[in-house]
């Protein structure tokens, strides 16, 4: 495969089209409201119709309004049908030839604020490519980016242009990814490893797995850049166990990659060569941590090890190992194809890009949205989101899952970004976004969280394995009103005992949504207590 | 060392071709289990000290590993099988209710299997459907936006007869 070749796959792809196109939504979210189904019927209705050399159906990844969903939009009217059922399909495809007003079939507004304040970089396939043709995500412009990073860019300019770009690891913890990569370049060694991160363990979040259900070859190509970019010949996608469908679109993309030589040995007729493999996580989310995902790749129990030495440095079989996230990998492409100024010039001074999150909740619009950074959490939950459904209020936003926080109404207008979720007392996190209303009882969302660390622990150190436990039983009995405002300060004495002595990040950061919900909630442990006084009386 | 399982039981054949794709390599352990999983349904004794003798691996090192991931189970499953989603967002949105309607129904706790093998009842910490929460894995099949009625609904007919 060259250059000429590649423009050629994607000039066939591109006469193959049909001048109409009825992009049916077969991510996870719209199959288990019967997608599939809706774009079979989709297909025979075309049939029927004698339109098959204007009309064509395509299973498409996410259309992003996961609750509107079956989701199916047409191409070149962007019309937008929600809630469609198979029924229908036959009504959708007559209404593309006359328009009728009142055919029964929900219209959805593609111009709504959900969608219009939307910046899609990372999604700017997905709902519009098919995640099962690679000649779909060449004709988009895929694998352009890998064609000038080998053909034209020696590894340093490719490192360069990352770190120019400003972007930084979406996994979590917002580390510079050109710094990374540059680290890794350097180290000595014949044997290199290129690690993606898709083990998306926040419980509630599902941007990783959307992203690679919709163009899983945008994350193989971002790993291919990286893997010339640092030296390493063999790549690992970690997959999580739980998303079924994530896992066989990746084995179908590396299929097809590696046979049109975009993946493999001698990538684009160079000396090359860069082979991808999955491991499949099995429900352990302290797996997302670097170390224990490594100690999981080697066939090992997921247990973290201290830092450093870092994965750079010494990582999967001992070798240097670079590890990011999915998201990050899907940021790599558009920054070679458009430039690092370009990247930059988006977002804040020190949080550069755009952030995908998983709006799901009390919120009216559930759904994928990707925003610059720096855009404030109330234009989010707000505008895109529509605020609290049945005229609810929102309480507060949770970001980061477990390791994060709680951010109360009143400070609604905090900017996303690395640095000011911080000084809220959350963080960034993946992306997971989940918005509470009044309705929701905040001591028993730390215990919820609490508990899920403590069955998470992997129990190699003390005060994770053991303080977790205490702090559950403390969260529970402040919860059922058994307890003493003399809890309360042990529950924090103890939050901070586990916050700076724990071994890895999960018990490090297994207080935060303690933490959180007493800095802006107090009022609701007190009364909880005061409750639980006045019963005994 | 290729070599089939003594029983003749042709899913260990199976299992010794995946171990052999990864030409019985320790560190292909994970991905063993898996398949294992799929096969048998759920992890015996018997079928770790085999895997442990083929991947010359301690017998305590499999077993290590296979229970430290809540993936995989060591007790056989019901005919049917509902997981109730209890992640961040179906918690929110009040999944407790569904489960302890469907555990009601079914008169099993989560995590466990009914006597009779006609049902199991597990949690999961989300399976990437938030947008529809609450949701609920019916013999694998995801369904969103669920009440308590409708779950009982759908596992009410697994009793009665044999499908549902
Ligand atoms: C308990 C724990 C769970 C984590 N889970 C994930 C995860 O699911 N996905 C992820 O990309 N990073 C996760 N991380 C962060 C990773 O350790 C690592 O920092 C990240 O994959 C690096 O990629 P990035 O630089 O592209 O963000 C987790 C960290 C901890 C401590
Ligand atoms: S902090 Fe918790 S999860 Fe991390 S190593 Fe210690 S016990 Fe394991
Ligand atoms: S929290 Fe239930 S599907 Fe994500």
């Amino acid at each position: 495969m060259d250059l000429a070749e590649l423009n050629e796959v994607a000039e066939s792809e591109r006469s193959r089209q049909k001048p109409m196109r009825i992009r049916c939504c077969t991510a996870a979210g719209c199959v288990s409201s019967g997608s599939l189904a809706v774009k079979q019927a989709l297909d025979r209705a075309i049939v029927e119709r004698g339109l098959n050399d204007y009309v064509q159906a395509c299973s498409v990844g996410c259309l992003r309004l996961c609750c509107a969903g079956p989701l199916v939009q047409v191409d070149p009217s962007q019309e937008l049908f929600e809630e469609v059922k198979p029924d229908q399909a036959p009504t959708i495809v007559q209404s593309l030839l006359a328009r009728s007003a009142s055919d029964g079939v929900k219209r959805g507004n593609p111009a709504m604020p959900f969608f219009a304040k939307q910046q899609p970089i990372v999604l700017e396939n997905s709902g519009i490519v098919e995640p099962e043709r690679i000649e779909s995500y060449i004709a988009a412009g895929g694998y352009r980016a890998l064609q000038q990073a080998i053909r034209e860019m020696s590894p340093a300019e490719v490192v360069d242009a990352v770190t120019k770009s400003g972007l930084r690891g979406r996994g979590g913890a917002g580390y510079p990814t050109g710094v990374k990569w540059s680290l890794v370049a350097k180290m000595p060694g014949a044997q290199k490893y290129v690690v993606c991160n898709a083990d998306e363990g926040d419980p509630g979040a599902f941007m990783d797995r959307s992203v690679l259900e919709s163009d899983p070859h945008r994350v193989l190509e971002g790993m291919a850049i990286a893997a010339y970019a640092v030296g390493a010949t063999q790549g690992f996608v970690y997959v999580r166990g739980e998303y079924p469908l994530a896992i066989h679109r990746l084995q179908v993309a590396i299929k097809q990659a590696n046979k049109l030589g975009l993946l493999g040995s001698g990538i684009f007729e160079s000396p090359v060569n860069f082979r991808i493999d999955l491991r499949i996580g099995a429900g352990a989310f302290v797996c997302g941590e670097e170390t224990a995902l490594i100690a999981s790749i080697e066939g090992k129990r997921g247990t973290p090890t201290a830092r450093p030495p870092y994965p750079a440095e010494k990582g999967l079989w001992s070798c240097p190992t670079l590890i990011n996230n999915v998201e990050t990998f899907a940021n790599i492409p558009p920054i070679l194809n458009k430039g690092a100024d370009w990247f930059a010039s988006i977002g804040t001074a020190k949080s550069k890009g755009t952030k995908v999150f998983a709006l799901a909740g009390k919120i009216r619009y559930t759904g994928l949205v990707e925003v610059p950074m720096g855009m404030p959490l109330r234009t989010i939950v707000e505008d895109l989101g529509g605020g609290a459904p049945d005229g609810g209020t929102i309480k507060a936003v949770q970001t980061g899952g477990p390791s994060g926080g709680c951010i109360p109404a009143p400070l609604l207008d905090t900017p996303v970004d690395y640095e000011s979720l911080q000084a809220v007392g959350s963080i960034m996190g993946s992306g997971g976004m989940i918005v509470m209303d009044q309705t929701t009882n905040m001591v028993e969302v730390a215990k919820y969280f609490m508990e899920f660390c403590m069955d998470e622990s992997c129990g190699k150190c003390v005060p994770c394995r053991a303080g977790t436990v205490q702090l559950h039983r403390l969260l529970t009995r402040i919860a059922a009103g058994d307890a003493s405002q003399a809890e309360i300060k042990q529950l924090e004495v103890l939050c901070d005992m586990v916050k700076h002595t724990s071994l890895c990040g999960l018990g490090q950061s297994a207080p935060n949504p303690v933490l959180s919900t007493l800095r802006y909630f107090r009022q609701e442990y007190d009364q909880s207590i005061k409750k639980g006084r006045i019963s005994l009386i | 060392m290729p070599g089939n399982h003594p029983s003749g039981d042709k899913r260990f054949k199976l299992l010794d071709a995946a171990m052999k794709k990864h030409q019985f390599r320790a560190d292909a352990l994970l991905e063993v289990l898996h398949t294992a999983q799929e096969l048998f349904g759920f992890l015996q004794p018997d079928l770790l000290i085999y895997i442990a003798r083929q991947l010359k691996l301690p017998p305590s090192r499999v077993y290590g590993v296979a229970t430290f991931y809540h993936f995989f189970s060591f007790t056989p499953k019901g005919e049917h099988s509902c997981v109730v989603c209890l992640g961040t967002a179906c918690y929110v949105k009040g999944a407790a209710a569904l489960q302890n309607a469907v555990e009601k129904e079914l008169d099993v706790k989560a995590g466990q299997t009914r006597s009779d093998g006609k049902a199991s009842v597990s949690i999961a910490r989300c399976v990437g459907a938030c947008g529809l929460a609450p949701v609920a894995v019916f013999d694998g099949e995801v369904a969103g936006g669920l009440t308590a009625e409708a779950a009982v609904k759908r596992v009410k007919g697994w009793l009665e007869h044999g499908s549902g």
